[in-house]
């Protein structure tokens, strides 16, 4: 599981709405996947990230810092851009848990596979 | 007068009669069922009218029995006038042929009628004049069948090669024409006769799913009435058959369908897309421009995801776990046909439409009930036998392997008129009605149209994908060792189906909706 990709998921546990989010990250097992650098698609994952998100995940896996706030004229920094592409791209958490931060709930994350999946009681009907 | 007499004999007359009848039913056990009853006392008795044939149930019979111990099996033939059982020891089986003999039971009708027991070597029928030696394994007569797990010791038939010898001229054999003349009679000496059976080592596949036994009981899902119902055929009928079938299934499905190519191909550059049941993750890598993540309930099809370098996770469609709004487009493809009430297919509906941004679009297909359409038979239904390579290329996700496995001969002919007046009785019935409820979902039989809206859709599983790539064109079931079947549950969409669906959600507009390939489409745009 990518960093972009833990961006995007929330917990969906039942009645936690909009407070599941951000999934507290704990990794025990992190890989570095070298991808290739495409400074536009990047700029264009910039205004789609919650970034204070992205901050705690990082920070969680104690990676480079990642700047407070997208910097101004980002889409033209490439020292920025490779750096929130690494961030965002390269780092894979392969083992680890996901903690809903409303209810407590974890979810397993498994040779780099979130397994979300809730018993019925948990879903929201 | 009666007590006067006891004394003098050795038997009462109660018990006289008793034992009379006692050996009456013991001579005719041996002649009408070829069954010996023997004199000593053995774990098994023959219960002579304790049949199901005499009206007398298991429920009956057995706590009688167990009064006198513990029934090790107790063997009810269907429509025969006795049963047999047999105890963990003789002392039991003593203790109930002396206080069982004569015993009254009242039968189903009322009546009463009267046990009487013999003992027996063996719980099992011994052809009267009859040796039998088995092979391979031992038949049991009782209930006509093998015990496949204990094979014989040894003793296995070998197949060898026949050399077959031209029948001499002279001889003329076994066939009798009208001239009696030429009719002789010989007398019966010792026959040998041979009976061949073949023990079936894998589950039914027979192609008469409806009536057979074994695949009956495979198959003994209902219409959902309740929520819960429905979540528990998709549970029985759709995860866990993909969990079990994933490999096979991804092993099939690598060509992407072209229409949704295009969808992919068409968004901008830097588009969030969410791939909700994305399966074995074919879209996840059509478009390198975007940033694509997957879904599925299987973990062993996200696994496969995984494998190939993908973003993906296990979730239920019902209860996605992205944020709101965050994504530029979704896609549900042959997903939203798998859940079984109207009322889920409208919340899958909205859970994709809750991840969508305002503007983001979603491109949804489902199974069409209409595999004939403006005149046109679906690639479902004309599938070509002898093109297996087109076949891969062009095949629909939603179950094309099964065809290939077992096609029917006279799926291409079928009559169009009959298709066509299929669908329109069902429409005259109303795709929600549900007068259908409590009966048994039909199994569909593959490559034919649909007869019904929900549906059991067989897959055939080859164990080995890999390995055997080649399908074989025709009916095949006699080359291969056909592996076990699944059934997964199946709604097929009518024509405007999905659109209603879709327009129930508050806060959408459709694009776009056609039918591709016996499937019905619909692009919607968030608004």
């Amino acid at each position: 599981m990518r960093l972009l990709t833990h961006n995007l998921l929330t917990s969906h546990v039942r009645g936690v709405g909009p407070r599941g989010f951000p999934l507290r990250l704990q990794a025990t097992e992190v890989r570095i996947n070298p991808v290739e650098f495409n400074p536009d698609f990047i700029a264009r994952m910039i205004p789609k990230v919650e970034w204070a998100a992205l901050l705690e995940a990082a920070d969680t896996l104690h990676l480079i810092e990642v700047p407070k706030e997208p910097i101004q004229g980002y889409e033209r920094n490439e020292e920025f851009l490779r750096k929130m592409h690494h961030v965002l791209l390269e780092v894979e958490v392969l083992e680890g848990t996901l903690q809903c931060p409303e209810s407590g709930r974890l979810f397993p994350i498994s040779r780099g596979i979130p397994n979300m999946l809730l018993s019925d009681e948990e879903t929201e009907t | 007068m009666d007590s006067n007499h006891q004394s003098n004999c050795k038997l009462s007359k109660t018990e006289k009669k008793l034992l009379r009848k006692q050996i009456k039913a013991s001579h005719t056990l041996l002649r009408h069922e070829g069954i010996e009853t023997v004199s000593y006392a053995t774990r098994s008795l023959i219960v002579a009218n304790g049949g199901l044939g005499n009206q007398v149930s298991r429920n009956q019979l057995l706590p009688v029995l167990e009064k006198c111990g513990l029934v090790d099996a107790l063997l009810m033939p269907p429509n025969k006038p006795y049963s047999c059982v047999r105890y963990k020891t003789v002392e039991e089986s003593k203790k109930a042929y002396d206080t069982l003999n004569g015993k009254e039971i009242v039968d189903d009708l009322g009546q009463k009628i009267s046990l009487y027991l013999n003992f027996v070597e063996k719980v099992q029928k011994s052809l009267k004049h009859r040796r039998v030696k088995h092979f391979g394994y031992e038949f049991h007569y009782e209930s006509n069948s093998v015990d496949k797990d204990k094979p014989l010791p040894g003793g296995k038939i070998t197949p060898r090669k026949f050399d077959t010898v031209q029948a001499s001229k002279g001889h003329k054999s076994g066939i009798i024409t009208s001239d009696v003349e030429d009719l002789t009679l010989n007398k019966r000496g010792i026959r040998t006769s041979f009976t061949f059976r073949k023990v079936r080592q894998t589950p039914c596949n027979c192609s008469y799913p409806l009536v057979c036994d074994s695949q009956m009981k495979e198959a003994p899902a209902s219409f959902p009435e309740s929520d819960k119902e429905a979540l528990q055929l998709e549970q029985d009928y759709v995860h866990r058959v993909y969990e079990e079938i994933a490999r096979h299934f991804s092993s099939t499905r690598h060509t992407p369908w072209p229409h949704i190519v295009e969808f992919l191909k068409a968004l901008p550059s830097g588009s969030l897309v969410a791939d909700i049941g994305c399966g074995n993750g074919k879209y996840l890598g059509i478009n390198k421009e975007l940033y694509m993540i997957g879904c599925d309930h299987s973990q062993n099809l996200v696994d496969i995801c995984r494998e190939r370098q993908y973003q993906a996770f296990v979730c239920d469609a019902l209860a996605v776990p992205i944020r709101s709004g965050s994504c530029d487009a979704c896609i549900s493809i042959a997903v939203i046909h798998h859940f079984a009430t109207a009322e889920r297919r409208v919340a899958a509906l909205q859970e994709l439409v809750r991840l969508l941004r305002p503007g983001g679009k979603a491109l949804i297909y489902v199974w069409a009930m209409e595999q004939e359409y403006n005149k046109k038979k679906s690639k479902y239904l004309r599938e070509n036998r002898t093109s297996q390579g087109m076949k891969e290329e062009i095949s629909n996700d939603t179950s094309m392997q099964e065809l290939l496995v077992k096609q029917l001969p006279n799926v291409g002919n079928q009559d169009s008129a009959h298709s066509v007046s299929s669908i329109n009785d069902f429409q005259d019935g109303g795709y929600n009605s549900r007068n259908v409820a409590n009966s048994k979902l039909p199994v569909h039989t593959n490559r034919t149209s649909f007869h019904s809206q929900d549906l059991l859709v067989p897959w055939h599983l080859k164990e080995n994908p890999g390995k055997d790539k080649h399908v074989e064109p025709f009916g095949s079931l006699g080359s291969r060792d056909p592996g076990p079947v699944f059934h997964r549950y199946y709604h097929v969409f009518c024509e405007g189906e999905l659109e209603a669906a879709c327009q129930t959600l508050s806060n959408i507009s459709i694009l776009q909706s056609y039918y591709d390939q016996g499937n019905w489409c619909v692009i919607l745009q968030k608004v």
